[in-house]
């Protein structure tokens, strides 16, 4: 790395004693470049074997990467501490503005430990850290406001980052998410349930300083080069066009789309929840994370007329994406847009993982059809397909975490099927609820193995799709194939790369990339540092009592056939062997 | 006759706060970051409402020019303003001058950050938010 870049700042706070210090780690970077590599060393520095999720001790760590701010898409931030949901490695990843606020603040992590006594939020302005009070946020309905109450109190607009909790957060459900712009999340694994624990509302960070370069002459070339690369391509058209939620049309198309529970795998009325539709008659406006040409967020302007009063509307501005439409939609039978935007909407303004509280609610719904759960468990609420303000009932009764049954499923689908029953169709993944597709092995295996239980660790739902049938990988040869994506997707996640990117920060472009910000790397020194980061993963979730043997299945994927046709018990078995006899070799 | 060009917004509701120009304002002087930036991107209060892209609008009769007591600031041609550093002390009174906020500042050096209408933030912005308008000066 470059003498006097700032990306080797560490900042340590500590919220007990309401102190915090900077040290110089040059090591840590030079040895692991930023964002996942350096976030996993750091979490095995801080966080102390059997630590409970919910403790002080548990570390909330933030890594920024050294092309970020240097070169487009090298815009997120990963966040890793202990899961409360998994009880293992926490890793989440978020946009928004908040990479390069921490980087141009002059950081190239935060560590924040310890826990305050009261609700305090952290704003970072640059070489400044105040403890603020807010006691007046906590508690607040809706993650919206506390954003703008934030946002008109602190300094830094237009480079800044403002990451909050909701009351899901404040009430530690295990699947909490921290929203950061609004509209951006370190989703899945409760990280929000984290800053819960520490009384942690919020975290402000601002930033518009400089970082050095090598060789601005060639720095200069080559940012034109991958600006053209991102704009003029095809490459990320997609994204930028109709985003994620385009693949609504193609999975359904396939028998791919889990449909109520995994009941079912195509939707009836799938075009009116669809991307097209969606577009055509919802989208508002368009955003971009920071320092990002692509712009993939789509905003929903949802437009109601109050029903007491005429002439009285309001227009609500909703994200989606294909993962929320699926878990919050199809998965709950939900084909009306206006339905799945006004829960997402309460999904959001909670602070909930999207994701996982749609197949909490699909599980509950099942349940509750099948006698195993009754109006007594549910308080009155009647889960049912498509049936929209029941499920935002639901969701108003599990932020209040009163009774049993709720406190259980604001611990996952695992535990609480655990308790009722159910195992064999609620959608656990190792502790993690199921992503949006059935493609076949791939994508289940992908994210039972992955390393943070996301489909994104490896894309398996990517891998299916290369395949028929009657080419169906034997299971050595995808377990060879996802863990040699996931190995890369370290590389990306450790210069804190947006995956969309990953056709054009090739190799190549990584290595001339990294060679600006002045480290010098071979490809094949690349791909050593991927599996190092994998298997320092790996390392920390088996200190913590993760084991690839005892992982399984739930019985509703094998009893759903995929596109590659019935996932076999006994390939599960085989790749599960191959996959860890593979993680074993080491790096 | 000299065509003089000057930057433009043409439309913030096409903005999706990437703030690329932003980045290529600073690249432009050889800065990576945001430290010599004299255009930004901000929300309106909420993202989900839009943006404001606040930059220099080349006031044909300029404030800040008016209230520089050294003289430092000077009316451009074709509207802003050219800052000679060299008499500027560096007192702020071009800030608070200027209602739209386009006088930016360089705190290592103490003195106001001035946009020159070169247009280089154009060639970055990805959704035509910019241009670049030329007109003939006598």
């Amino acid at each position: 790395m470059l003498k006097g870049d700032p990306l080797a700042n560490v900042l340590y706070v500590d919220l007990t004693r309401r102190q915090y210090s900077v040290e110089r780690r040059e090591d840590l970077f030079r040895d692991n470049l930023g964002g996942s590599g350096v976030a996993i060393r750091l979490l095995e520095e801080e966080c102390p074997k059997g630590t409970d999720p919910l403790f002080p001790e548990n570390p909330i760590i933030f890594a920024v990467g050294p092309l970020t701010a240097l070169f487009p898409l090298a815009s997120k931030t990963v966040a890793m501490f202990k899961s409360p949901h998994t009880g293992n490695l926490g890793e989440s990843h978020a946009g928004g503005r908040s990479a390069i606020a921490i980087r141009l603040a002059g950081y190239g992590a935060i560590v924040i430990k310890g826990a305050s006594r009261s609700p305090i939020y952290l704003a970072i302005h640059g070489n400044e850290v105040f403890f603020r009070d807010a006691s007046s946020l906590w508690g607040m309905g809706s993650c919206f406001t506390v954003g703008r109450i934030i946002r008109e109190n602190e300094p830094g607009a237009g480079v800044r980052t403002i990451m909050r909790i909701g009351k899901a957060g404040e009430r530690r459900i295990s699947y909490a998410s921290v929203t950061t712009e609004t509209y951006r999340h370190f989703g899945r694994l409760g990280l929000g349930a984290v800053f819960g624990s520490k009384n942690l509302k919020a975290v402000v960070v601002s930033g518009s300083g400089k970082i050095p370069v090598k060789d601005p002459g060639e720095y200069r070339r080559l940012y034109n080069e991958i600006y053209d690369a991102c704009t003029l391509s095809q490459a990320m058209r997609k994204y930028h066009d109709l985003g994620t939620s385009e693949n609504v049309l193609p999975l359904n198309a396939l028998s791919a789309l889990p449909t109520r529970n995994l009941l079912a795998l195509k939707l009836e009325k799938a075009e009116n929840i669809s991307g097209e539709t969606m577009a055509r008659d919802y989208l508002g406006r368009r955003l971009a994370c920071s320092h990002c040409p692509v712009g993939c967020i789509h905003i929903a302007a949802l437009h109601e007329p109050y029903q007491d009063e005429p002439y009285f509307y309001k227009t609500s501005m909703i994200s989606y994406d294909y993962e929320p439409i699926y878990a919050l939609g199809t998965l709950l039978g939900i084909t009306e847009p206006s339905a799945f935007l006004k829960l997402m909407n309460r999904v959001e303004a909670y602070g909930f993982d999207a994701m996982s509280t749609g197949v909490v609610m699909a599980w509950a719904t099942e349940a509750f059809q099948r006698g195993l759960i009754s109006e007594k468990e549910t308080q009155g609420v009647h889960f049912d397909w498509g049936n929209y303000q029941e499920y935002i009932k639901g969701v108003e009764k599990l932020v209040s975490g009163e009774g049993e049954f709720y406190q259980a499923l604001g611990k996952g689908v695992g535990e609480a099927s655990r308790i009722y029953g159910g195992e064999e169709f609620a959608l656990n993944f190792a502790g993690n609820e199921m992503a949006g597709y059935h493609t076949g092995p791939g994508a289940h295996l992908g994210l039972l193995v992955g390393a943070r239980h996301s489909h994104l660790d490896n894309a398996g739902y990517s891998i299916d799709q290369k395949f028929t049938p009657e080419t169906l990988p034997s299971p050595e040869k995808l377990a060879e194939m996802i863990l040699k994506e996931e190995e890369w997707r370290q590389v990306l996640s450790s210069l804190v790369l947006c995956f969309f990117a990953r056709g054009i920060y090739n190799p190549e472009v990584v290595q001339r990339t990294l060679s600006c910000a002045g480290f010098e790397l071979s490809e094949g020194d690349l791909h050593q540092f991927g599996r190092m980061i994998h298997r320092e993963k790996y390392r920390f979730k088996e200190r913590e009592g993760f084991s690839l043997e005892s992982l399984s299945l739930p019985q509703r994927v094998y009893q759903t056939p995929t596109p590659l046709g019935e996932i076999k018990e006994g390939y599960v078995r085989e790749f599960l062997m191959h996959f860890s006899l593979k993680v074993k070799e080491g790096p | 006759m000299k065509k003089v060009t000057r930057l433009a917004v043409s439309d913030t509701e096409r903005c999706v706060g990437c703030q690329l120009c932003m980045f290529a304002c600073s690249r432009r002087v050889n800065v990576v970051g945001l430290e010599s930036s004299c255009i930004k991107v901000r929300s309106v209060g909420g993202m989900e409402r839009g943006f404001v892209v606040v930059v220099c609008r080349a006031c044909p009769n300029p404030p800040c020019a008016k209230v520089c007591p050294t003289d430092a600031l000077k009316p451009r041609p074709g509207g802003g303003v050219i800052l000679n550093k060299d008499l500027c002390t560096g007192c702020g009174k071009c800030r608070e001058a200027c209602l739209i906020g386009a006088v930016f500042w360089d705190e290592s050096q103490s003195k106001p950050l001035i946009c020159v209408h070169c247009g280089f933030c154009v060639n970055f912005c990805p959704h035509s938010v910019l241009e670049v308008e030329k007109e003939e000066n006598a």
